[in-house]
């Protein structure tokens, strides 16, 4: 292991975490995971996609203390069809600012990816999150090309089958619950693979 | 006396230009005007002079020429309006504007030559500007109103500043352009006089008795010997404006691209009043079908076209037409004054805010205002009363609570229970509970559950409770994500 250290150090060995260019990130509040991504938190101006089986295991709270920096700095956060409704009272105890959050339903399926794009090529949203099952990666790639435009931060959530297929986005995770806290699986970032860790959700540092 | 200096502005195919600006159309077309016996032409399309006709020309001998011509009858009042809203435009120029000429205008530029780059640079401002929206121009400029309008006429698109060379350039204009009855200049003609600086050559009280004071006062007035006072254009107070199309159109593209003609003229007139429109309307209009309206209503008063345009071509991707579109019209009615904003020292907030109100008006414009929303807190006991929907930005905040999930099933599922245990998706494992909320008995919609955390298939937290009123039945009523 030694020699292996000794070896890095040569200037000609370039090491794919150097080499990544780096987006600048939204701390994400939990210290282990901020360490783990590169620009030390989440990705502004890219698309994170996270990946879940089940719902209800935290995989929200997970974003909650980035988008409540960014609603308190008078960014909007556009929720595009979520699932349920995002309970008023959860969100204040979470510190969001609720005049920051836009809920968009749009009545048809196609344009639920058109209002994620607009959202995020505004730039006026800095938070944006849709759920999508299905959706092909040409057209999550126009979400991508969306938030390099906008400079916001796009999170899509989708189901862990998901993960077989090709995505533009520049991070993904996939979560699970793991005993009382989230096993977050860093899929694809930018630089060199790391292994899972293990994130206590009420370990979140204070805004 | 400063100097003046006008600018005039002639419209050689102004009566074809009612009907179709730019596109020259394929069909023979020309434009007839029903004066004294029978109707003749004013004005033919190149097609329709291709085929030998050419205007004075009586419509029924056009008709025996050619067979399917299109004849459309000139409108006066729509000319009006039309010269009426291009002068409004033009207003961004100058405020002195005249529209006592015939298919024309004329400007009095000398104050804002500066701000245009000088004189060849606010004739570019205006040909571009105008010929953008399909009008072809010819433009001229002279010391008086008069000689600058006989420029044009004449088709010498010279721009002149001194009076000696204007002079010059007049005395060898044809006289057939003055403003004078044919028997004066075909009398003139006789005599071998056939320019106005011929004319200008005889004694002048042998051609004031001859030929009436007239003559004289109108080559004064081009000459700049003799005042000539005009009347002021004023804006109008509304917006309105139309276009016919010289074939039928379904493409929403080519509607967007017509309007755009129409929104231009709407937004020189709100230039130069400072004033914007938070709402228009355009009427399509078909054959055999009713209109088609569609409002354009933005989130706050602007005279940006680009916003105007953004909007519109969302309602048009949402319109069905019922038929093809023969002729559009563009109307503001309220037109609200504009503050000038000041720039801002960090304009980073100002451009966020902004974007984020066209966020909303293109969302309003695709998806309809019921499909956006906010959320806020209400002062409510029950769960499902402690929030509400809101318009964008308008939420109240209340103090929340961490035992509250961040997702809310609404309305609460019901769940089915397992030996007196709830069951969804698997066996649920209560965690803590029970919480307590009777409330609400005062309006109707009281409630009295038990609420607890439980945990589920593959550690998921779910907030359910029992009805204890309703022989304890389970219901899910929120999921902690």
């Amino acid at each position: 292991m030694g020699n292996v250290g000794a070896l890095l150090q040569n200037p000609a060995i370039w090491r794919g975490d150097r080499c990544a260019r780096q987006l600048p990130g939204i701390s994400t509040g939990f210290p282990a995971l901020d360490a783990i991504l590169p620009g030390g938190g989440w990705p502004q101006g890219a698309l994170t996609e996270i990946l879940f089986e089940q719902e209800g295991i935290g995989e929200l709270q997970l974003v909650m203390p980035a988008l409540a920096r960014l609603s308190a700095a008078g960014h909007g956060l556009a929720w595009i069809a979520p699932p349920h409704v995002p309970y008023a009272p959860a969100l204040t105890a979470f510190h969001i600012r609720l005049p920051r959050i836009l809920i968009v339903r749009p009545k048809e399926d196609r344009d639920r990816l058109w209002a994620a794009e607009q959202a995020l090529r505004c730039g006026a949203c800095k938070g944006v999150l849709a759920w999508a099952d299905g959706e092909d990666g040409q057209r999550l790639r126009r979400l991508q090309l969306a938030a390099g435009e906008g400079g916001g931060w796009g999170i899509l959530y989708r189901p862990l089958h998901a993960a077989d297929m090709p995505s533009p986005a520049v991070l993904r995770l996939s979560v699970e619950r793991a005993g009382g806290g989230l096993k977050v699986h860093v899929l694809k970032r930018r630089g060199s693979a790391v292994a899972p860790i293990h994130l206590d959700l009420s370990s979140r540092v204070p805004n | 006396m400063e100097t003046k200096l006008w600018l005039s502005v002639y419209f050689p195919d102004w009566p074809l230009e009612m009907f179709f600006q730019g596109e020259a159309g394929i069909r023979p077309l020309v434009v007839a005007q029903a004066g004294g016996g029978a109707a003749s032409i004013v004005a033919c399309n190149t097609a329709a002079r291709q085929l030998g006709l050419h205007p004075g020309m009586t419509v029924s001998a056009a008709r025996a020429l050619v067979d399917c011509l299109d004849v459309r009858v000139r409108d006066a009042e729509k000319e009006r309006r039309s010269a009426a809203n291009i002068a409004a435009w033009a207003l961004q120029f100058t405020p002195v504007i005249s529209l006592a000429v015939p298919q024309g205008m004329l400007l009095e530029v000398s104050g804002s030559l500066l701000l245009f780059g000088g004189l060849e640079g606010m004739a570019a401002c205006i040909r571009k500007g105008l010929e953008d929206i399909g009008y072809r121009v010819l433009l001229a400029s002279a010391p008086t109103p008069w000689a600058a309008w006989l420029f044009a006429r004449a088709g010498k698109e010279c721009l002149l500043t001194a009076a000696r060379e204007a002079e010059a350039h007049l005395r060898r204009l044809p006289l057939g352009l003055l403003d004078q009855p044919a028997a004066t200049v075909d009398a003139l003609d006789a005599m071998g006089i056939r320019t106005l600086g011929d004319c200008l050559e005889l004694p002048r009280d042998g051609v004031a008795r001859r030929f009436g004071q007239e003559l004289l006062d109108e080559l004064d007035r081009a000459l700049g010997r003799s005042p000539d006072p005009r009347v002021l254009f004023e804006p109008p107070v509304h917006f309105e404006d139309a276009l016919e199309f010289p074939a039928e159109v379904w493409q929403a593209d080519a509607l967007l691209f017509a309007a755009r003609r129409l929104f231009v003229l709407l937004e020189g007139l709100l230039k130069k009043r400072q004033c914007g429109v938070q709402h228009c309307t355009l009427t399509l209009f078909h054959e055999h079908h009713a209109t088609t309206r569609l409002t354009i209503g933005m989130a706050s008063p602007t005279r940006d076209i680009q916003r105007m345009l953004g909007i519109l071509r969302e309602r048009l991707g949402q319109t069905e037409l019922p038929a093809p579109v023969q002729s559009m019209q563009l109307a503001a009615r309220s037109i609200v004054p504009l503050e000038p904003r000041n720039l801002s020292l960090f304009p980073d907030a100002e451009q966020a805010a902004e974007s984020w109100q066209l966020f909303l008006e293109r969302l309003t414009a695709r998806l309809g205002s019921e499909a956006i929303h906010g959320v806020g807190g209400c002062a409510d006991h029950r769960p499902e009363r402690a929030w509400c929907t809101v318009e964008p930005e308008a939420a109240r905040e209340l103090p929340g609570g961490e035992s509250r999930p961040l997702w809310l099933l609404n309305p609460p599922q019901r769940i089915a229970s397992k030996e007196g245990r709830p069951y969804w998706q698997g066996p649920l494992v209560l965690q803590s509970g029970p919480e307590c909320i009777e409330s609400g008995w005062w309006d109707g919609a009281g409630i009295a559950r038990d609420y607890f955390v439980a945990e589920g298939r593959a550690g998921c937290r779910l907030w359910v409770y029992q009805d204890r009123r309703n022989a304890r039945a389970w219901y899910l009523h929120g999921i902690f994500s």
